[in-house]
């Protein structure tokens, strides 16, 4: 097993590694953390703060990938959670106030556990493909977002709301602690408990998982309401660190990103075994990208384009075809099952 | 016709898998114009043996002679190549296509670089005159029935400059008048020249439609004979073989025809009427404590549905499955484990195991499934209990970390065992647990199976091999068309008495 993960973890650990150093030779001072205010400031934080919204969507889309699904979702959920948090606060008396503001989040969270439950059921009770399921919330959620808003940018100035994207704690962004914090609940969750092993099973043979009495209807249901509600605290970490709600923008495109740094991780699109740590780095190194197109230099109007060419760079490496192309082993696995003629 | 020099070729074919040697030492030969039919039970080769002969497994040894040169196939382009097709028993045919399209898929007559579409009905409707098939080839494939979609099937390999036909169960999913009418073209494609290499689990047909045939048994030839020459009592025999040795090692422990160590008046298990449309039919059944029920009955006889409706692995239309001793009823998979019932698929590969998960997780599945994701077993429990089926299951390697799609498929179902037994089940339902694993394994389990139920558990067993049901059952039930047509007790019954009930579909 160890050997697995090892292997599984070797390209996105050597990719992040040589963003790394990229950015070092681009800029000698990328590397450099320094103390201010009792803060920490430098690159590396400013990568590890901006990086911790799609780390968040990137862990619950772990989760739903793992179960042979996928969440579309993820992004306008985003941004429903930061207009409903904005929102209430913004129309509240008192914007300052801590009451007003766990109010706000208490409620963005809630409505996410019932949008992760309708994405949930339509994929696990109703049978809806999940890529369909998810599209419907992902075309319908922004909508929500802007009746929420009444088609506003709602800006808000509550100092205790900015804390979760902008504040610091113990030397550290807030954003990057809750991340850690999330981080490490999910892994204790699924790797102490049986829910990693249960998912994992499910995700490489359900119907193997069904005759063995997994209750897979409940793991799908738990998978969908956890990555919503980690999108949910994504949208909050947005909306606050830019201090106001965009029903348009917010979490725009944020689905591609954790689906990408999910890839990038090693976790199969075709569901089974899946590794945290990895989309940990792959998170990273969605974000490093963007770092490093503007440290090096590119010009904005190519960055997707770079990102993109690094993104097949990393898949065509783990790609077992690819490996069994260039090891060409002689049977066990057939190229092809079937011959019609 | 053995005057003629022989088509095809192959001579001590050798293939060995990681834990099996699938074929060993095997030697067959096709003639031009003949139906020439292989034998041989579930795990014989019969599979492994055509995936040499259509290039998609490589040899280890041995030589494949195509119109007298020797040749090396190194995949199924090869094969093709060389003029050998292959029809395998599902249908590999793209449905919402046209039957002209299917026909010609991948070599469109074309003009100017567009598929020449008047050329292409022609041609298709070309086809299907050869074959006497009187159907549109503007039609669409999905709107005929299987067996018209069969004999496309037949038709586009006929079309690629066939010499040799591969037929592997082709008549699986066929009612009789289509069998009827598969034959008919078989027949017509040999008066044309073509060897067809024919497999099919039905005597009957084998018999009615092939020239000659070839036996092989656990990897090895039997023999090739004419079917002229040969009654089939004498091939079921050749087929089912008497495996002496190795089944000495089963010694007394497994004498079947005593009768179960204590039987309680109540059975454990009342099966009443139960039933699926286009499935089974209703059907009762009792099993009683420290008693093992066979299941005898040809392939699609409704041996494993009964098994899979027990379970709730699918929902029943009609009937009822009650646990005596808990007096609840059974519908679903997760309430046949509650009750204490557990099922092994026969499709080890699809239902059986979670391929990436490793051994320990493979045996501790249906145990955490039953406590729920909330309290995992410790991990020092779960240890203990891989390290304990490992040891007494003989699990090799035995190793907990190792992923179970590298074990062989004896030991996978082992593990798949282990499985079953860690939910201290007492009502054990075993399909083709003993399936193309190799002869230790299987000793193994059946040995197994017979220790379980002296410690007073109740297992149904399914095998297609009824030498082995008739080994190790106190009582037969024996199936037909989806239905239960005998139920006796194994008091010396013999092969030929179940075949003898099953040709005259009762007890006279």
């Amino acid at each position: 097993m160890t050997g697995l993960v090892h292997r599984r973890l070797f390209w996105p650990t050597a990719l992040l590694v040589a963003l790394l150093a990229l950015n070092i030779i681009a800029e000698p001072g990328f590397a450099s953390v320094r103390l201010q205010d009792g803060h920490l400031f430098g690159s590396i934080i400013d990568v590890l703060r901006n990086g911790s919204p799609t780390l968040l969507v990137a862990l619950g889309m772990t989760l739903v990938i793992a179960t042979r699904g996928i969440d579309l979702s993820v992004g306008a959920v985003v941004a429903i959670s930061g207009s409903i948090a904005c929102t209430i606060i913004a129309g509240s008396p008192d914007p300052g106030s801590i009451g007003v503001v766990a109010v706000a989040i208490l409620t963005a969270v809630a409505v996410a556990l019932v949008l992760g439950g309708v994405n949930g059921t339509l994929v696990s009770i109703v049978g809806v493909q999940p890529i369909v399921a998810t599209l419907i919330l992902m075309t319908a959620g922004r909508g929500i977002a802007m009746l929420i808003t009444e088609g506003q940018i709602i800006s808000v100035s509550s100092p205790a709301y900015q804390v979760i994207g902008g504040g610091f704690f113990l030397l550290l962004p807030v954003s990057v602690l809750i991340a850690a914090v999330i981080f490490a609940g999910t892994a204790l969750l699924t790797r102490k408990t049986a829910l990693g092993m249960l998912i994992e099973s499910v995700g490489i043979n359900p119907e193997a998982s069904r005759l063995a009495g997994v209750r897979s209807r409940s793991i799908m249901m738990t998978v969908y309401v956890f990555s919503a509600v980690c999108a949910a605290v994504a949208g909050l970490m947005i909306s606050s660190n830019v201090t106001a709600a965009d029903a348009n923008n917010a979490g725009l495109f944020i689905e591609l990103d954790a689906i990408l740094a999910v890839v990038i991780g090693g976790t199969s699109l075709a569901g089974g075994r899946f590794s945290l740590i990895g989309t940990l780095l792959g998170a990273l190194v969605i974000q490093m990208l963007t770092t490093t197109v503007y440290s090096v230099g590119i010009a904005p109007e190519l960055t997707l384009i770079f990102k993109a060419l690094v993104v097949v760079a990393v898949c065509l490496l783990q790609s077992p075809a690819l490996s069994r192309r260039l090891a060409r082993p002689r049977r066990l696995t057939p190229l092809t099952k079937e011959v019609v003629s | 016709m053995t005057t003629t020099s022989p088509l095809v070729e192959m001579r001590d074919i050798e293939i060995g898998f990681p834990g099996v040697k699938a074929l060993d030492g095997v030697s067959f030969r096709l003639f031009p114009g003949e139906i020439h039919s292989l034998m041989g039970e579930n795990g014989a080769g019969k599979s492994t043996l055509i995936k040499a002969l259509t290039g998609v497994y490589g040899i280890d040894a041995g030589t494949i002679t195509v119109l007298g040169e020797q040749t090396t196939f190194t995949g199924p382009a090869d094969s093709q190549a060389a003029g050998i097709s292959t029809v395998y028993q599902e249908v590999n045919l793209v449905t919402n296509l046209s039957v002209a399209e299917n026909l010609l898929l991948g070599h469109e007559p074309r003009s100017g670089g567009r598929i020449d579409w008047s050329a292409m009905s022609s041609k298709a409707r070309a086809i299907l005159q050869g074959l006497n098939l009187d159907i549109d080839p503007r039609s669409t494939l999905g709107t005929h029935s299987i067996a018209v979609q069969q004999l496309v099937a037949i038709g586009r390999a006929v079309d690629l400059d066939c010499r040799v036909l591969v037929l592997d169960e082709p008549t699986s999913s066929l009612d009789a008048d289509e069998v009827e009418e598969l034959f008919r073209v078989m027949r017509d494609l040999r008066a044309q020249g073509v060897a067809i290499l024919f497999v099919s689990h039905f005597l009957d047909q084998v018999y009615e439609v092939s020239d000659r045939l070839t036996v092989l048994r656990n990897g090895a030839l039997v023999g090739e004979h004419l079917v002229s020459d040969l009654p089939k009592g004498d091939l079921i025999r050749l087929m089912i073989g008497r495996e002496l040795d190795t089944l000495d090692a089963l010694d007394d422990a497994v004498d079947a025809s005593a009768p179960p160590r204590s039987t309680t008046a109540q059975p454990v298990l009342t099966v009443v009427g139960v039933g699926r449309r286009n499935t089974l039919e209703e059907t009762d059944l009792e099993l009683f404590e420290g008693e093992v029920v066979g299941l005898a009955g040809l392939l699609g006889s409704g041996r494993t549905e009964l098994a899979r409706l027990i379970y709730g692995a699918d929902r029943s239309d009609t009937g009822d499955v009650r646990v005596s001793r808990q007096d609840r009823s059974v519908s679903h998979p997760r309430g046949a484990l509650t009750s204490k019932i557990a099922f092994s698929s026969e499709d080890r590969k699809h239902e059986g195991i979670i391929d990436d998960l490793s051994v320990r997780d493979n045996i501790a599945l249906a145990v955490q499934a039953g406590r729920g994701w909330m309290r995992p077993i410790p991990r020092a429990e779960l240890d203990a209990l891989a390290a304990d089926y490992i040891e007494r299951l003989n699990i090799r390697p035995p190793d907990p970390d190792a992923l179970i799609r590298n074990l062989s498929g004896g030991n996978q179902q082992k593990v798949l065992l282990a499985r079953w037994l860690a939910t201290s089940p007492e009502i054990l339902i075993l399909d083709e647990p003993t399936r193309g694993i190799d002869i230790g394994a299987k000793t193994e389990i059946q040995k197994l199976v017979t220790t379980l139920a002296n410690d007073g558990m109740s297992v149904v067993f399914i095998s297609a091999e009824l030498e082995e049901v008739l080994r190790i059952s106190h009582r037969v039930v024996v199936m037909k068309d989806r239905r239960k047509i005998a139920e006796m007790p194994n008091r010396d019954l013999t092969v030929d008495d179940v075949l003898d009930v099953i040709a005259a579909g009762g007890v006279s």
